[in-house]
């Protein structure tokens, strides 16, 4: 075991040396302020514990909100960087490293927590009931993507970030050319990561499954629920294969055989090949939640019926089947022949044809609604304009014989942005304007929230299109810099001031959290929006910690609606309540997440003793849960008498 | 499932033996005979097939309960991925110019 002291911290840049220092300091502030206030108790009794899928959420939101903070100053460098030609502020190798750290936390630790994040607030109450199905297993996943992301994170400063590009192709990304621990740190963090992933994947799908409410059947489900469970359902396809291609990578990095490496016989192109194979699906993985959001959503501000569900259920199928069949269209350049390009060419068209379905339910759904513009409402409507220009550039992408001129140019860059922003960012927005009430009892501010739309729409326009047309003069991605001969700096320079808005609107959105925990007005009303249309309205806000008093029956689609619009289901009689059994609290996740994090830790410097050492405390957590006997505990009726007795108020109640 | 806790499990044993027979058949047709190569694996494989539907069938329950046929959806499902994904790779990795 050899350990290099000198390669541990990354020294030599003061951009570094400054995160550094500020990194010790939060850190030293945060345990002085927890313990001068007397928080530690509070904080793991009540939330780092917590098998309540509700606080679960809450902390996967608080870790997307942090990670969409740490890969937004990525993109802000970026930009200043490409902003002038011939620019020194970022050297080639610390630009490379800020874009693949920018695109790995954006997709794995920014969108995924996020979408996750609402999943845990949203299905169990849209489906009527009161957790999730394996409640402990889901806190576990929470702090594996957890640990997860503090092991991607702590890179930068310690060792050296991946420098491969969030794609890491091999051979770039093997031992031969990149000899650091960056790309260590890139496979075995994200390895992490992905087994919690996965394990939420499985949770939703048996929670979706299993434990709906009497009455509802898999055609009475909320849209977010159904795009929840076949989102799901791609995560427990797609993640096995990069948990085997991270695996495989980890041998070739770690152990020195040869999958990947051209030396040695073996094949570069595979990495690609299963990369996307699971790369595309996870695409489909962000995007279907999204789209279960902008369906409520509408639904609820026009006051209709989502058009065409049927429809749209077919359509998210067939997106999740296909989305498995289109893996080389980021590849054509490869050169794998006519043949291949054109089936995968022909697959990839084809996923615009369900998409375009769903694009028609939701301005049908508009039409002749009396929309509402509310903050959520504003997202869900600047997305369809804009996620259309991503989707058609999409179909020009997936032209093989055209993509070999965009192929790697910053029309390509400027394509995934106009669909993974919108598609995700824009719906994240839109779901937390929506469900904060029901979360935390107050609207986020409308005032500020017209600000946080403004700005961010403008500015992410403004920072994405000009790079369609500086793609198609020829400039290509990854590069840090150009030559002012190019011509290329005017746009670059209006991509960058783009930029600083798009932060802007971001910095609003953060004042909006900050001004309406301070001064927004508490609400007890469990339908603050008025017109909301599905089962998590229908219990109080905030949500109590059962969910439900008795669990609600449904007979159709739009169960609070029909209970609105019938007046049937509010009153509650003091004889139908039980004592609730709900899942107690573990700190077995808590403490296995610690250990995979400075088990990782030592792998990627390759210490093995120690690795093994700390391995050995992963088993024993496996024991240990095996023959824990936690069976949780009952809510006692007097607790949720009471509760139930102050949000109804007294005439929605019946005391027999 | 609940009269097959009670009873005999026939189908069990059935199963069990089936499974051994396949094995052995898959033994001796690679160790014993003198067939081509490609004929030996095909055999083997068909007889790897067969040993796995027997399993998914009289082990794993997929044709009972009461939702047997979305465990049958779930499972074509899942072999169709799982062609997709081997035959897939070996089609993408070795069509045209990539494997030179």
């Amino acid at each position: 075991m050899d350990i290099k002291w000198d390669q541990l911290l990354v020294s030599g840049d003061p951009l570094i040396l400054g995160s550094q220092i500020a990194i010790v300091l939060t850190m030293v502030g945060v345990v002085a302020a927890l313990s001068y206030f007397k928080k530690w108790k509070w904080l793991w009794n009540g939330w780092l514990t917590s098998v309540d899928h509700k606080r679960i959420g809450i902390m996967y939101i608080i870790m997307g909100v942090l990670m969409f903070f740490r890969g937004g100053v990525d993109g802000l460098m970026m930009k200043a960087q490409t902003a002038v030609p011939e620019n020194t502020f970022l050297d080639a190798q610390h630009y490379n490293e800020v874009f693949t750290t920018h695109g790995v936390i954006m997709i794995l630790f920014m969108a995924m927590p996020m979408l996750i994040g609402i999943m845990n607030i949203v299905i169990p109450l849209q489906i009527g009931a009161r957790d999730v199905a394996f409640p402990q297993l889901n806190l576990l996943s929470f702090w594996l993507t957890f640990a997860g992301a503090m092991l991607f994170n702590v890179s930068f400063v310690i060792g050296g970030s991946p420098d491969a590009g969030w794609t890491s192709y091999f051979p770039l990304a093997g031992k031969e050319f990149t000899p650091g621990v960056g790309n260590n740190y890139y496979m075995i963090a994200l390895q992490i990561a992905g087994i919690g992933t996965l394990m939420t994947g499985i949770n939703f799908i048996v929670t979706i499954l299993k434990m709906r409410t009497k009455g509802m059947t898999l055609m009475r489900m909320p849209m977010f629920t159904w795009t929840s469970l076949i989102t799901s359902l791609i995560i427990v396809i797609a993640f096995p294969i990069f948990t085997v291609t991270l695996l495989l990578g980890m041998m070739d990095r770690l152990y020195g055989t040869h999958f990947f490496t051209v030396s040695g016989g073996g094949l570069d192109m595979l990495w690609s090949n299963l990369f996307w194979l699971w790369g595309h699906p996870e695409v489909y993985i962000v995007i279907l939640p999204a789209f279960g959001i902008y369906s409520e959503i509408i639904a609820t501000f026009t006051k209709k019926r989502l058009f065409g569900y049927g429809s749209m259920v077919i359509s998210i199928v067939l997106i999740s089947a296909l989305s498995m069949l289109v893996w080389v269209h980021h590849f054509y350049t490869m050169g794998v022949g006519p043949a291949v390009n054109t089936v995968f060419s022909i697959t990839t068209m084809m996923i615009s044809i369900p998409t375009g379905v769903k694009m028609f339910n939701w301005l049908f759904t508009m039409r002749k609604g009396r929309i509402e513009f509310t903050a959520p409402m504003m997202w869900a409507l600047a997305f369809i304009p804009t996620f259309l220009i991503g989707g058609v550039t999409g179909v020009m992408l997936a032209m093989a014989a055209a993509d070999f001129q965009y192929h790697n140019t910053l029309f390509l860059v400027a394509h995934f942005h106009y669909t993974l922003i919108p598609g995700v960012v824009y719906a994240v927005f839109a779901a937390l304007y929506y469900w904060w009430p029901k979360v935390f009892g107050f609207k986020l501010s409308e005032k500020i929230g017209k600000w946080h739309f403004w700005l961010f729409n403008i500015g992410f326009n403004l920072t994405f299109f000009p790079m369609f047309f500086l793609g198609l003069q020829g400039a290509v991605r990854r590069s840090y810099t150009y030559s002012e001969e190019s011509g290329f700096q005017p746009l670059f320079l209006l991509s960058g001031v783009g930029a600083l808005i798009l932060a802007a609107g971001f910095a609003a959105l953060c004042y909006n959290i900050y001004w309406s925990i301070r001064h927004a007005e508490r609400t007890t009303a469990n339908d603050p929006w008025g017109n909301a249309r599905t089962l998590e309205w229908a219990t109080a806000t905030p949500v109590p910690h059962y969910n439900f008093a008795t669990l609600p029956e449904v007979d159709s689609l739009d169960a609070y609606w029909e209970m609105k619009k019938n007046n049937k289901g509010f009153t509650l009689d003091k004889n139908q309540i039980k004592p609730i059994h709900m899942p107690g609290n573990s700190g077995l996740p808590a403490i296995m997440g610690g250990i995979f994090l400075v088990f990782g830790f030592f792998l990627v410097f390759e210490w093995h003793l120690l690795a093994a050492i700390v391995g050995i405390g992963i088993i024993a957590g496996l024991i240990m849960r095996s023959f824990e006997s936690n069976d949780g505990y009952h809510v006692p009726v007097d607790e949720i008498v009471k509760h139930e007795r102050t949000w109804r108020g007294e005439s929605k109640w019946k005391a027999k | 499932m609940s009269n097959q806790e009670k009873g005999f499990p026939i189908s069990h044993i059935v199963g069990f033996l089936l499974s051994i027979t396949f094995t052995v058949v898959a033994l001796l047709v690679a160790l014993k005979t003198d067939l081509p190569k490609t004929t030996i694996m095909f055999v083997i494989g068909g007889l790897a097939v067969l040993q796995a539907g027997l399993q998914l069938i009289m082990f794993m329950h997929l044709n009972e309960g009461k939702d047997n046929y979305s465990k049958i959806i779930h499972t074509v499902y899942a072999i169709f991925m799982a062609v997709v994904i081997v035959i897939g790779s070996i089609w993408v990795v070795t069509a045209g110019h990539s494997i030179h």
